[in-house]
């Protein structure tokens, strides 16, 4: 029976002897050795962690890239289009400026050769009538030079003026 | 050599013990001496005993005298071991402050006043003796010290080792312990008690983890495992009580509610059920107790019955079974050293868990 029936006195001894390892090795062991892993743990997660940060930014960085490049290229493409369309536009604008300035050179011509036709036309007219008349006068002149002819032509006048 | 020689000098060298049982039959001039009473050995084995016993030489034991520190109703008295001789028949009266002390069966026993020796009655119980308060330096206390120190070597020892280097990496002994420190964090207290939690368990269940599987493991080296530390009841009772008391005091009102008054079933099985928690409360430490003590225990007794083939049988061709067997054992023992001191910490976390679990 004494194998089962726990001594006191070793009970007693056993209680000091724990609770004195205990608080020996809670501060001079289980501290040091739990706090040095927790460090290393919570470094070895934060390098972690910031190494997946890094990968990250990288990847980050690399889209960056991509994207700038295409916005680059897209701009390009832009650029080039618009300097094409200016310069078909540029043509054509000249284009259509000669046109119209041509036109209205030829216009302006047109009307000035018509209105110096008429102007010359006129003077023309005038001319004819001034000779005409002058013609006339040389001519009754002639003709009524002599009291004959005068009668000669009263009367031939009248003949052809018949009073009706 | 005689085979009784032999058997004193070889349970003593190779394994455990106290071989007087020999020797006081040598010393009393028994004819007989030849006869080997195994159950005797044994469970002066198994059992605590005032004096560190080393080997026999030439019949003699050579023994660490240990103190005797006694509580007794004239107040407290020491003196050492040896005083005794080795005698453990009650025959060896040590006189101190005007009392008499005798030893029988590793109890020390004090004389009533004007009584000259120590009368047993038919069953072999003293009569004429009371026994004091018995505090003294038993060889389980002087081992448990031994394992202390070893404990404080070795840990210290570690710390240091973080404290020197900057990077923080295990070397050295470090590289050793950490593992094993590690594997009580996160195979016992975490799962067992939960992350938010479980660190201010983890001085506790470092230290019975170690306690208890370095003494496990001192059991097993010759000459160390002269004291059967890890196997005495009373060891196992104090660190199961110590369980019981940290589980009681870190109780949640969640824990002492499932005890007294269990939620979510009606008011006859609350009243039917309180008894039983209230018994589970102490069944559990109580189970750790005796699953160690018997665990640990039953290893040294098969071991020595498996040894004292030799001696029953007085022949030394049965010794090549013995050896056989109890080497099978001892590699078993090795393996449960370990198993041992896992279960005890881990059921205490569990208990610990339970205890400080939050209502779901």
């Amino acid at each position: 029976m004494d194998l089962i029936t726990p001594g006191l006195g070793l009970v007693f001894w056993t209680v000091i002897t724990f609770l004195f390892l205990l608080i020996i090795l809670k501060k001079y062991a289980w501290k040091p050795i739990l706090g040095a892993v927790g460090d290393r743990e919570d470094g070895i997660k934060k390098a972690l962690a910031s190494a997946e940060n890094a990968r990250k930014e990288m990847e980050n960085l690399h889209a960056d890239n991509e994207r700038i490049l295409k916005e680059a290229r897209a701009e390009r493409e832009a650029l080039l289009k618009e300097a094409r369309d200016i310069k078909v536009k540029l043509i054509d604008d000249a284009k259509s400026e000669a046109e119209n300035q041509a036109n209205k050179i030829i216009e302006q011509a047109q009307a000035a050769i018509e209105s110096e036709k008429k102007a010359a036309m006129a003077e023309l007219k005038n001319h004819v009538a001034e000779l005409s008349i002058d013609i006339a006068e040389k001519v009754v002149r002639a003709e009524l030079s002599s009291k004959d002819k005068q009668v000669q032509l009263v009367e031939s006048m009248l003949g052809e003026a018949k009073l009706n | 050599m005689t085979l009784s020689t032999f058997k004193n000098v070889f349970f003593s060298a190779l394994f455990l013990t106290i071989s007087f049982v020999g020797y006081a039959q040598e010393a009393s001039g028994d004819d007989n001496d030849s006869k080997f009473d195994a159950k005797e050995m044994i469970m002066h084995h198994v059992k605590d005993a005032h004096e560190f016993h080393i080997f026999d030489w030439n019949g003699k034991p050579v023994t660490i005298s240990l103190p005797v520190i006694l509580w007794t109703d004239q107040g407290l008295v020491t003196f050492m071991s040896s005083e005794f001789h080795h005698d453990d028949s009650g025959t060896q009266i040590v006189e101190k402050d005007g009392l008499r002390f005798v030893k029988y069966h590793e109890k020390v026993y004090q004389l009533d006043a004007g009584t000259q020796e120590l009368v047993f009655d038919a069953e072999h119980h003293p009569t004429n003796a009371t026994l004091p308060f018995d505090v003294s330096i038993t060889r389980n206390v002087f081992m448990m010290w031994v394992s202390v120190i070893a404990l404080l070597l070795i840990f210290i020892s570690t710390a240091k080792v973080y404290k020197k280097s900057n990077d923080k990496v295990p070397t050295g002994i470090a590289g050793f312990i950490e593992p094993l420190i590690i594997f009580v964090r996160d195979d016992i207290a975490r799962p067992m008690i939960g992350d938010k939690k479980y660190k201010k368990y983890m001085p506790y269940l470092l230290t019975i983890f170690f306690f208890i599987w370095i003494n496990n493991i001192f059991g097993l080296i010759p000459f160390l495992n002269s004291a059967n530390v890890s196997g005495n009841i009373a060891f196992t009772v104090t660190l199961a009580a110590f369980t019981l008391i940290i589980t009681s005091v870190s109780g949640n009102k969640n824990y002492w509610k499932h005890i007294f008054w269990m939620p979510g079933v009606p008011v006859p099985m609350k009243i039917f059920l309180m008894p039983i928690e209230i018994i589970g409360m102490f069944v559990k430490p109580i189970s750790l107790t005796i699953r160690l003590f018997a665990n640990i225990t039953a290893g040294h007794i098969i071991i020595l019955s498996l040894m004292s083939l030799i001696f029953i049988f007085e022949t030394f061709a049965i010794a090549p079974v013995s050896v056989g067997f109890s080497l099978f054992i001892l590699i078993i023992e090795i393996v449960v050293t370990a198993i041992q001191a896992y279960i005890f910490t881990i059921l205490s976390a569990l208990y610990i868990g339970m205890a400080t679990e939050e209502e779901h």
